[in-house]
């Protein structure tokens, strides 16, 4: 167990260190200077200089990247030359909402996903398979954003159920405004869990195991949650990991479809203003949280499972 | 976007599925073909299908529900719509075959030199490829148009750049696999340079899979460029474009519905069809792992 989690610690220190270094890229790949371009015409060579040096900007390159790298990780992120506040506080102040918007996305996902993966599971070929299998493709196919704007003009405008734009805080707000939003992100989502899980649970079904648990005669329902589940999760949660950049991706869309004001709505906005340390900071901690949620569920997968921590033996 | 399912498994018995698939096609596929082959004539065709110019603005008739004149309505320039959106399908998919089919052959040729020779080589590529695909995809080609500055552009540069890596992990499992098989071994035997071997004997082999994931890759493509389109960061005014037409449409979604809706069953129907031949050709397999 302790190797296999040392190993895979490694392995996502080193592409950590790899995501550093691709956004250490984005300020020196910018035609021209980043800075003029920020500051705008109007700026004096003097004031471009004194932000250069202020930004570490005229330091050779391996010192310029080794302290982004240090700083990064002790969660500095330096100062936005657009807006004068600290990137830190810019982007802290815009996490909840995508946070929660994230959770709440996943949460529909698999209110609905689980238990058609199981009815369909339990009934191949049935009507309700075909019809998960029909929304799959579908959603698929559909553009989150798109997707947005028709449950914002459904439930929104015509059925005025919830407000088609803005954030408030609170059980009450987060409700109201982020129901459609986390719908649309639900439903995209839904597909994975559908199809992983289902396909996983067909397996376990055919098992030896649980010809013996019928055998034994324990309740179909009593198979499924308690022995099926059990064998047939993993593989879901592992997917789930993975499309965690598919939902940050979807957020930032979708905040920008209901006008919330999260880091994804941030990150447009910091392109649009040229504010490249911010646009740094918010690509570097969407990749590194890609890498910490995987690196959490392998942890985990093999805290559950001994097959896969004693694999490489 | 994951691969991981992709890449774990190589796909030689999909491949020969879709070969079987190729003398006697599934229905699926069939109706996937049909439905992509008329939006792909729609969108070429476009100045015939259609009277009207795209950017013709028309203050007389704007924001018109949809009629026999106007099949998908007007904009509050009075534009129509219809035109607009085939004129906005042929530019995003010029864009998208570009963009899916220039990092296929890159992605493939390394994934199979680093599967190839192992090692050092690999193990620096592969990390380069873990790291590409540790970023959100589309947060990824934010990034790059954060460099160009928003527009087209961008988004040539930047799928590119994020979209080899892809093509890398499939090439590269399965060139794991080939070079274990008796005739890669017997191509050292018969001392054929490597060159040859890659490009003339394990290439002709793991191709096929790219080829087929391509097709759901492209219906990723097309909603990234639809989406940054729509976020304004990727086609620039005047240029009609399926996710700038939508958003165009949104402030007006209550009073005039057409504008933003209807452009978006066009992406819909394209990606229902893609996804059918994909689906088939694969035998559903690819589609577990990459929706």
């Amino acid at each position: 167990m302790t190797r296999y989690v040392v190993n895979r610690v490694a392995l996502g220190l080193v592409v950590l260190v790899g995501l550093a270094f691709a956004t250490f890229l984005i300020i020196h790949l910018v035609p021209g200077d980043p800075v003029r371009q920020a500051l705008g015409a109007q700026a004096s060579p003097q004031q471009i200089e004194e932000v250069r040096d202020q930004l570490g900007l005229n330091d050779p390159l391996p010192t310029q990247f080794w302290d982004y790298l240090s700083n990064s990780a002790t969660g500095q992120f330096g100062d936005s030359f657009v807006q004068s506040s600290a990137v830190s506080d810019l982007v802290g102040d815009r996490i909840a909402p995508s946070a929660l918007l994230i959770a709440y996305g996943l949460l529909v996902a698999l209110l609905i996903g689980v238990p058609l993966a199981i009815v369909a599971a339990l009934k191949p070929n049935s009507v309700i398979d075909h019809s998960a299998r029909l929304v799959a493709t579908l959603s698929f196919a559909t553009p989150l954003f798109w997707l947005g704007l028709v449950l914002a003009l459904v439930f929104g405008l015509e059925l005025d159920i919830f407000p088609v734009s803005g954030y408030e805080t609170g059980i009450d707000g987060i409700l109201k405004t982020l129901t459609l939003p986390a719908l649309a992100l639900g439903l995209a989502l839904t597909v994975f869990v559908l199809r992983i899980l289902r396909s996983s649970l067909l397996e376990v079904l055919q098992s030896d195991y649980i010809d013996a648990a019928r055998a034994r005669g324990l309740s179909e329902g009593r198979i499924v949650a308690k022995h099926a589940m059990r064998n047939a999760v993993m593989p879901t949660v592992t997917i789930m990991a993975i499309q965690v950049g598919f939902l940050i991706s979807g957020a930032v869309v979708l905040e920008q479809v209901f006008q919330i004001p999260g880091v994804g709505s941030l990150l447009v906005e910091s392109v649009e203003r040229r504010d490249y340390e911010v646009v740094q900071t918010l690509v570097l901690l969407a990749g590194a949280t890609v890498v910490f949620v995987n690196l959490a569920a392998d942890v985990l997968q093999a805290a559950i499972d001994p097959r896969v921590r004693l694999a490489g033996r | 976007m994951s691969t991981s399912e992709v890449a774990a498994r190589p796909l030689g018995a999909a491949a020969r599925a879709g070969r079987r698939a190729r003398s006697r096609p599934a229905t699926p596929v069939i109706v996937g073909a049909v439905i992509v082959g008329l939006l792909a004539l729609a969108a070429l065709l476009a100045p015939l299908i259609t009277p009207y110019d795209p950017n013709k603005v028309d203050f007389l008739d704007t924001l018109e529900s949809p009629s026999w004149s106007h099949p998908m309505g007007t904009d509050d320039a009075g534009r129509d719509i219809f035109a607009r959106s085939l004129y906005g399908l042929r530019l995003d998919l010029a864009v998208v075959l570009f963009v899916t089919y220039v990092p296929l052959p890159i992605g493939v040729l390394l994934g199979s030199i680093a599967g190839y020779f192992g090692r050092g080589v690999d193990s620096v590529m592969a990390r380069t490829a873990d790291v590409m695909l540790a970023f959100p995809f589309f947060v990824l080609v934010i990034a790059i148009i954060a460099i160009t500055g928003p527009g087209l552009k961008g988004v040539l540069i930047g799928v590119p750049i994020a979209g080899w890596a892809l093509y890398f992990r499939l090439a590269r499992s399965e060139m794991l696999v080939l070079r274990e098989q008796p005739f890669m071994l017997a191509t050292t035997g018969l001392g054929y340079s490597r060159t040859r071997s890659i490009l003339r004997h394990a290439v002709p082999n793991l191709w096929r899979t790219a080829l087929i994931y391509s097709t759901l890759d492209m219906v990723v493509n097309l909603l990234l460029l639809a989406s940054l389109g729509y976020l304004g960061l990727g086609a620039q005014p005047p240029d009609a474009e399926l996710g700038s037409i939508i958003a165009g449409g949104q402030p007006y979604l209550l009073s005039a519905w057409w504008i933003a809706t209807l452009p978006g069953l066009i992406l819909v129907a394209f990606g229902v069809g893609v996804g059918l031949i994909g689906d088939g050709l694969s035998d559903g397999r690819l589609r577990s792992a990459s929706a």
